[in-house]
């Protein structure tokens, strides 16, 4: 036997011990096994899913085999569910696989307390009734849920989780914790032991920037009445004279500190989102809370308390050039000022928790300590319900989008998507679905876009023929490659909101949620790609970029 | 529904896509069954990798509506690779990957048909490369990026007027992916950029300076690099260190460790070791899955006119929500590799050993050990030896005479060319004028103003 440990390197070096363990310990459900909830399963499976459960009534037919993998001639007339689960128990042996031979439907409707055993479900192919029945119930049971469809050359993934709570977010540019607009005692006073000015040159390149910038910043501070350079004329004065503190060069050690001068002119203190977040009424914590929020009500104590306005250190340094001693001097000092921030933390978790009547070892030291390292990265999203989202849309938004000329393709796909489902239930078959129909069906769904347009209050606004033209002749097929697509977003968001997300405590009744006002973020996404060389993707974090801001308002809109 | 299921095929789900026409489709799009037929019967891949996302291309593919497909790896299965190659299982280790990927494939979907090669690319003749209708790439590395372009676009031949001639070009869908971001593109050589065009893309390897790791270590990469680059040459005197020789890999650790001890720096482990030296790209199945699946999107669309491609680039990040994005890039018009080739002047009587010397000199090529091929016939060539052998009497005739005295015309030359000190082989396309042959030059030049 191989170690799991050789099997699982490239992903243990994305995700680490802690989110392979997140993983291995979620039992997660399949509802559907055509090729979209089969590739959804396959990726997680390959990448050692604790359990899995696929639902699925249907029996194999021929057309299945040319689109999903799991299935071949042998299985033709067998249950598509255990066909879908021997291949995907052949995949990884440490992964139990079962299946159930029931349409999710009718399940939904007959045996709803069945769906709180598990951590996840991914909910493919579903009609929306079936969706807003579901999302109803993993919401009462606190279980995640991703839905997924593949429907022709377009499709959605969506996110349904009462709260996603994100210690680890991982942001690919995020500003390095150096806290040179304020620092703290032993850092200043490790500066001041250094010479700027020393004589060897090898010594003077060797300086590292962060000792450059505090004693400049110090001295700056001292003839400018303890204030920092603010304005555009002082930040350049401050970069010449870092310059002047050149002798030679090719000084890189100068370089880097007037390239990273902007960080001591950055404002102190910590971000709006996460004065939002431990603004948050959850950040009031009582018996019920989550442990990340009796984390967050332990940042707030100490943001306002010891850490003067600021969150606990990171701890740890870029790589700069330095002489060794320095650097690993620097590094001592960084991290003793992160060890004494986190205990700080961790006593002011042990007094919350034994305040609210919980043991005040109930939360582990890693997972503190995990806290406090991405303090100033922390995310929270909330997502609505789809009948909320169904029941109170987000109409000048979608007006908006069905003219704007980049997005009106995929806001197009988003009413299209749901006006087949409309379709469905009055004609018992998807638009294109059988041959011979087409203009009629053509017709028909243009009435039914009609109407949905005119109950989410859009009067006037239309969708291109030529969509809805694109739209019958999908005829509801799923094909391979996009389920491929979207089974392998669905498998990436399961893993990221496993992942990243704390482990949910014993005490599960979140109520008293009273819609927009108390929402940081909410989120959720639809993915929409069409045959036209269009892949159009939104987003459920990363505000930065106004396009997906714009993009995940489509389909979910409360504002922040 | 009972009618439904007599008349079903296999292709249900496919068919409404290729038989039905539609609005938002490819001017070139012809639905009917017999564009189904022809894809199935005609069209021609090549799948360039069978890891990661050779894995997923090949599946994809064959659920796609194609039928003959070749795949090309010279690497065995690892352990390694379980997490994420859906087609290989534990016993299978040790295996080449292009065979038991292949065979994997065809077990499960029936009517599909897959050669496997198990060689490196650069084994193959150039023109193995020309009987495909799309070369479709699943690699992790720049370098076999970078000559499968050049191969591709050695094909691509210009009219009179740098126009691309249309029956030349051959379309080249690239993925690439690590961690939880990717890249999916189209090229079609001649129309939009090449590999080569937009090599800016991929940054530059990250590189430690010599005197940082010999004297001023401050990470636990610096100590690790330091234990590989310095101290096993010292040590072992013309030892080559193998990467996959695990004692080799622990002797490096070791050596990292003592390191990192002498000057109180922490984090070196055996992982980060690995993941150093061997410059570890981090992989996981979903990422994987995404791209290959919008590549095998992309060459249906290409193969069929289905629906409109890509235009031309694709970046997909998933590590902070999600975002995709799409750019159209532009060619560089003076692009070595797909450009109408380097022009070079030649008089008549110039001899082949004169024109290989003349490529070492040349400021844009700087390429030596040349071997020189026109159309299809090999001029000269450096190896194997027999072929060697074989052409080495050309190298004393005169160019234009083994060309068979055409005024001008594209040359395909490989060889190795230095970059940053570091020997890479190459292919380049030069487009070779005779002197004094130019009066057929300037009446095309006439007719063309």
């Amino acid at each position: 036997m191989a170690e799991p440990k050789t099997k699982y390197d490239r992903q243990l070096r994305i995700w680490g011990e802690q989110g392979q363990s997140a993983l291995e310990k979620a039992s997660i459900c399949l509802l559907n096994c055509g090729p979209t909830g089969s590739e959804t399963l396959k990726n997680l499976v390959l990448g050692g899913v604790g359990s899995i459960t696929v639902i699925d009534g249907s029996k194999v037919e021929l057309g299945d085999l040319g689109n999903n993998f799991m299935v071949d001639e042998s299985c033709v007339g067998q249950s598509k569910a255990k066909c879908v689960c021997t291949f995907l128990q052949e995949l990884n042996d440490a992964v139990k696989a079962k299946f159930i031979e029931e349409y999710p439907e009718a399940l939904v409707d007959s045996n709803p307390s069945f769906f709180s055993q598990f951590t996840l479900v991914v909910a493919t192919q579903l009609a929306e009734d079936s969706m807003v029945k579901l999302d109803k119930i993993c919401r009462e049971a606190n279980v995640l849920l991703i839905f997924a469809r593949s429907y022709g050359l377009t499709g959605f993934v969506r996110n349904s989780v009462k709260e996603h709570a994100v210690i680890e977010s991982k942001p690919d540019h995020f500003l390095d914790d150096l806290r040179l607009n304020n620092p703290w005692p032993e850092l200043k006073r490790f500066a001041e032991s250094i010479d700027l000015k020393v004589a060897d040159p090898v010594a003077h390149k060797h300086t590292p920037y962060v000792v450059i910038l505090v004693k400049m910043a110090e001295e700056w501070a001292k003839a400018h009445g303890g204030a920092l350079p603010s304005t555009r004329d002082e930040k350049k004065e401050f970069k010449e004279l870092l310059k002047a503190g050149m002798v030679a060069i090719d000084e890189d050690n100068y370089r880097e500190a007037i390239e990273a001068s902007f960080k001591v002119f950055a404002p102190r203190g910590i971000s709006s989102d996460l004065l939002q977040i431990i603004h948050d009424s959850c950040s009031e914590v009582d018996s019920n809370s989550s442990d990340f929020w009796v984390m967050v009500a332990a940042l707030k104590e100490f943001i306002v308390n010891e850490g003067g306005g600021e969150a606990p250190l990171e701890g740890s340094i870029p790589d700069m050039t330095s002489s060794t001693e320095l650097y690993v001097n620097l590094q001592k000092i960084y991290l003793a000022k992160a060890e004494a921030d986190f205990l700080v933390i961790q006593q002011r978790v042990k007094s919350i928790l034994k305040r609210i009547g919980r043991d005040p070892d109930s939360i582990s030291k890693t997972m503190i300590k995990s806290f406090c390292k991405n303090a100033r990265k922390l995310k929270v999203c909330r997502y609505r319900l789809i009948e909320d989202e169904f029941s109170n849309p987000a109409v000048p938004e979608v007006q908006k989008y069905l003219t704007d000329e980049e997005y009106s393709v995929a806001m197009g796909f988003y009413i299209l998507l749901r006006a087949v489902d409309r379709f469905s239930a009055n004609y018992n078959s998807f638009p294109g679905q059988f041959e011979g129909e087409m203009d009629e069906d053509i017709s028909r769904l243009k009435t039914a876009v009609v109407g949905l347009l005119n109950d989410l209050g859009c009067n006037g606004s239309t969708v291109t023929e030529d969509l809805i033209n694109e739209m019958c002749r999908f005829g509801a097929s799923e094909l391979h490659a996009v389920a491929a697509f979207i089974g392998g977003i669905a498998s990436q968001e399961v893993i990221k909101v496993l992942y990243i997300s704390i482990p949910r405590t014993q005490c599960q009744h979140f109520t008293g949620y009273d819609g927009a006002v108390d929402l940081l973020q909410v989120k959720s996404f639809i993915t929409s790609f069409s045959g036209s060389g269009l892949y159009i993707v939104e987003s459920r974090v990363g505000m930065q970029m106004q396009r997906v801001l714009v993009m995940f308002k489509l389909c979910d809109i409360i504002d922040v | 529904m009972a009618d439904s299921t007599v008349q079903q095929s296999r292709s249900r789900d496919l068919d409404k896509l290729l038989l039905r026409p539609g609005n938002l489709v490819a001017p070139t799009f012809e639905s009917g069954v017999q564009l189904r037929d022809d894809l199935q019967e005609y069209a021609r891949l090549l799948v360039i990798g069978a890891g990661g996302l050779g894995c997923e291309l090949l599946k994809d593919l064959a659920l796609s509506g194609f039928k003959n497909l070749e795949v090309i790896d010279m690497d065995r299965i690892e352990v390694t690779n379980l997490n994420r190659q859906f087609l290989f299982r534990l016993e299978d280790v040790g295996k080449p990957k292009a065979e038991v990927a292949a065979k994997r494939v065809m077990e499960r979907v029936s009517g599909v048909n897959i050669v496997p090669h198990f060689c490196r690319i650069e084994d193959k003749e150039i023109d193995f490369y020309k009987d495909f209708s799309i070369i479709v790439l699943g690699l992790d590395s720049v370098e076999a990026r970078s000559y499968i372009n050049a191969v591709a676009c050695g094909f691509l031949e210009y009219d009179s007027d740098d126009n691309p001639l249309e029956e030349t070009v051959k379309p080249m869908v690239d993925g690439g992916t690590e961690g939880f971001k990717g890249h999916a593109r189209v090229i079609m050589p001649g129309s939009t950029p090449c590999f080569e065009c937009t090599i800016w893309l991929f940054p530059p390897q990250v590189k430690f300076p010599l005197c940082t790791l010999a004297e001023t270590p401050r990470t636990a990469a610096h100590c690790i690099e330091y234990a590989h680059l310095i101290k096993w040459d010292e040590v072992h005197s013309g030892k080559t260190f193998d990467p996959d020789d695990p004692e080799h890999m622990k002797w490096v650790y070791t050596e990292a460790v003592k390191r990192a001890e002498l000057f109180g720096i922490q984090g070196v482990t055996y992982s980060l070791t690995q993941g150093v030296v061997k410059n570890i790209i981090p992989a996981i199945a979903s990422t994987n899955a995404i791209i290959s699946a919008a590549c095998t999107l992309e060459t249906l669309k290409l193969a069929s006119g289905c629906s409109k491609t890509l235009s031309n680039y694709l970046t997909y990040n998933g590590m902070e929500g999600l975002h995709i994005k799409v750019t159209e890039f532009v060619r560089d018009k003076d692009c070595l590799v797909c450009g109408p080739g380097v022009l070079i002047e030649l008089d008549t009587s110039v001899t082949l050993q004169k024109f290989i010397d003349m490529l070492e000199e040349h400021p844009k090529l700087l390429l030596s050990k040349a071997s020189v091929r026109h159309q299809t016939m090999n001029l000269y060539m450096q190896a194997p030896p027999v072929l060697e052998e074989m052409t080495r009497s050309n190298l004393g005739l005169p160019l234009f005479e083994l060309m068979g005295k055409v005024s001008k015309d594209i040359v395909l030359v490989t060889g190795t060319t230095s970059k940053d000190d570091k020997k890479t082989s190459c292919l380049r396309k030069l487009c070779l004028v005779f002197k004094g042959q130019d009066a057929i030059i300037d009446m095309d030049m006439a007719v063309g103003a």
